[in-house]
């Protein structure tokens, strides 16, 4: 083999497709009993399923992700981004599409392709705003759980996400112990602490207070984007640290030698945050956010309402865990992966931890790394087939 | 003894692996780059677990396909339910801990047996030192001075064969051991073991209480 075979490639041309399910009569019903339907899942996939069924990794996406986890579409300018996990996902990275499966779905209630506030409401023929029901990272999975019904995977050689991502590789340990048999969550939490839910809810009170979000009635009109971009703002915030702020910025002020003394943009963090606000406003749904975050808040898996689906019923699945943090991360910062390490010894689980030692805060989980990959890569190899 | 198919092992490690069951579960307490994991896991089948506080070492022995804790082990092995493991092995580390006899509760709590092995300071080159020149020993195994010496428990085999008696810890064997420090090589003692051993191995088990 020379020396460029060895070179992790890119995961090429990848096409998003749709999968729809719960046509009425027969919607899904949702954790706290509302009924859903028809659903669409987006999801993209990259690589092959064996024969026997046995490669398929189900990547779980982060609150503003999408499915488009890696490679580029048809037709795409060579200029464009690839996937938001493409470091991550292709011939010889990390996940390696020349072994795995490797799938990824937009997240119910997102707006990327699959249900969520901003589909149409067949009932009415309207978008759903907030008629859309509630729904929990529990209802997530199931509706994940489906398109792997549709695609005829019986079981998942792991699930790996990181953030809200890595929630929902939690929850699909707990529902279903038997089909999982690695997961890997990343840079996230079993329950979301009282800070991360504090900015949550700035950011949806900034989304609230847009009188453009009209009580997440603005399909027809101007969008709430003054609000959805202070929430994305705020968010940045947290997915950065405080080292990571000095280095990127310090106190070094945009395109000037002085102080404006006025409201114009003065420093470079002030250009970085408003830079980030506009971008955002372009991509997401201001109601999709305002639905995630809170589906993000309920999540506990310690405290249950259907205790069914909790640490304690996976006693005995042979699920292998690797766990992993990153050292600067303050919105789900290393102690609280600890907790969830301690949790699954607890429940006699197989469980790796390592936090990477990085101080680009919680967002290090995205950025290529390939600390990560090789991590990952080993475990999953690591992993029996069976 | 069960042949020892490995060089690369440090000695002890492969005395303390020909001591391992088959097929049983395994906790590695400062497991460093896992070698002994992966020797256990290939060899004897064993269903092993580590714990490393080094993070670049934790890492490589995750991406090896181990499962391995990065974190403190004081800490770590609190987690565990009673009689996790049928092993818990503490090698070559004792002599650094601050709590030791804590440690070794927790060792006895999680685990059906525990291995231990530490150097042995009442060597006889370390008593010819003190008595002789009145200074802390130092060796080509041990070349700390005392300010900055890691090893802040002097542990004799007779020490600990008096600490098990005194908390009630069964010795289910004692190999005493001379090493090389330069190659993996050593070989097992019996005689004088006191003066002559570099290191000693413990089998602890706990007694039940009545």
């Amino acid at each position: 083999m020379n020396q460029i075979d060895n070179q992790p490639g890119s995961a090429g041309l990848v096409e998003k497709k749709y999968f729809t399910c719960a046509e009425p009569p027969h919607e899904q019903v949702l954790e706290n009993g509302a009924r859903l339907g028809p659903v669409t899942t987006a999801y993209e996939t990259w690589g092959e399923l064996s024969e026997k069924g046995d490669n398929a990794v189900l990547v779980t996406h982060a609150f503003s992700g999408d499915s488009h986890a890696a490679g580029y579409y048809p037709g795409e300018s060579p200029e464009a981004k690839p996937g938001w996990w493409d470091s991550m996902i292709g011939p010889g990275k990390g996940l390696d599409t020349n072994k795995y499966f490797v799938i990824c779905a937009n997240i119910l209630g997102g707006c990327m392709g699959s249900t969520g506030p901003s589909s149409i409401n067949p009932a009415t023929g309207k978008p759903y705003g907030l008629s859309f029901p509630m729904m929990t990272i529990g209802d997530m999975i199931e509706t994940q759980k489906r398109l792997l019904d549709h695609l005829n995977i019986a079981s998942l050689h792991s699930v790996i996400g990181g953030s809200v991502g890595g929630m929902q590789v939690l929850e699909w340990c707990v529902r279903y112990p038997d089909m999982v048999r690695s997961a890997i969550p990343v840079a996230t939490t079993m329950r979301h602490s009282a800070l991360a839910i504090a900015f949550n809810e700035v950011a949806r009170q900034a989304i609230m207070a847009d009188p453009r979000w009209n009580r997440g009635d603005y399909y027809d009109t101007a969008p709430p984007d003054l609000g959805l971009a202070i929430a994305r703002m705020i968010g940045h915030v947290t997915y950065l640290s405080d080292e990571a702020m000095r280095r990127k910025f310090g106190r070094r002020l945009q395109n000037k030698a002085d102080f404006s003394y006025g409201f114009d943009v003065d420093f470079q963090v002030e250009s970085y945050l408003r830079y980030q606000g506009s971008k955002f406003v372009k991509r997401f749904d201001a109601n999709s956010l305002l639905y995630i975050t809170k589906a993000s808040d309920y999540f506990d898996l310690v405290e249950r309402n259907n205790s069914a689906y909790s640490l304690q019923s996976i006693s005995g699945s042979r699920t292998k865990f690797l766990v992993i943090s990153y050292s600067s991360d303050w919105l789900y910062p290393t102690y609280q992966a600890k907790e969830l390490v301690q949790a699954l010894k607890r429940a006699g689980q197989n469980v790796s931890f390592c936090e990477i030692e990085a101080d680009c805060g919680h967002d290090a989980f995205l950025l290529p790394d390939e600390r990560l990959g090789k991590l990952v890569g080993g475990f999953l190899d690591g992993t029996p087939r069976n | 003894m069960v042949p020892l198919e490995t060089d690369d092992m440090r000695f002890d490690l492969r005395v303390i692996s020909s001591k391992i069951e088959p097929g049983t579960r395994v906790l590695d307490l400062g497991c460093g780059n896992g070698d002994l994991l992966a020797w256990l896991e290939a060899n004897k089948q064993v269903s092993g677990t580590g714990i490393e506080q080094d993070k670049e070492k934790a890492a490589h022995c995750i991406g090896r396909g181990l499962s391995v804790l990065q974190g403190d082990m004081i800490e770590e092995v609190d987690d565990y339910p009673d009689k996790s493991f049928d092993y818990v092995i503490l090698s070559q580390t004792l002599q650094q801990v601050y709590e030791p006899a804590r440690l070794l509760y927790s060792l006895s709590r999680i685990g059906r047996r525990f291995i231990v092995s530490f150097p042995n300071f009442s060597h006889y080159v370390i008593r010819m030192q003190l008595l002789l020149k009145g200074a802390a020993p130092k060796s080509e195994e041990l070349p700390y001075s005392w300010y900055d010496s890691p090893n802040i428990r002097v542990i004799t085999l007779k020490d600990f064969r008096k600490f098990s008696h005194d908390v009630g810890y069964r010795i289910v064997e004692e190999i005493a051991i001379i090493t090389d420090y330069k190659s993996n090589q050593g070989r097992i003692i019996n005689r004088l073991t006191n003066w002559r051993a570099t290191y000693g191995i413990f089998i602890i088990e706990k007694q039940s209480t009545r």
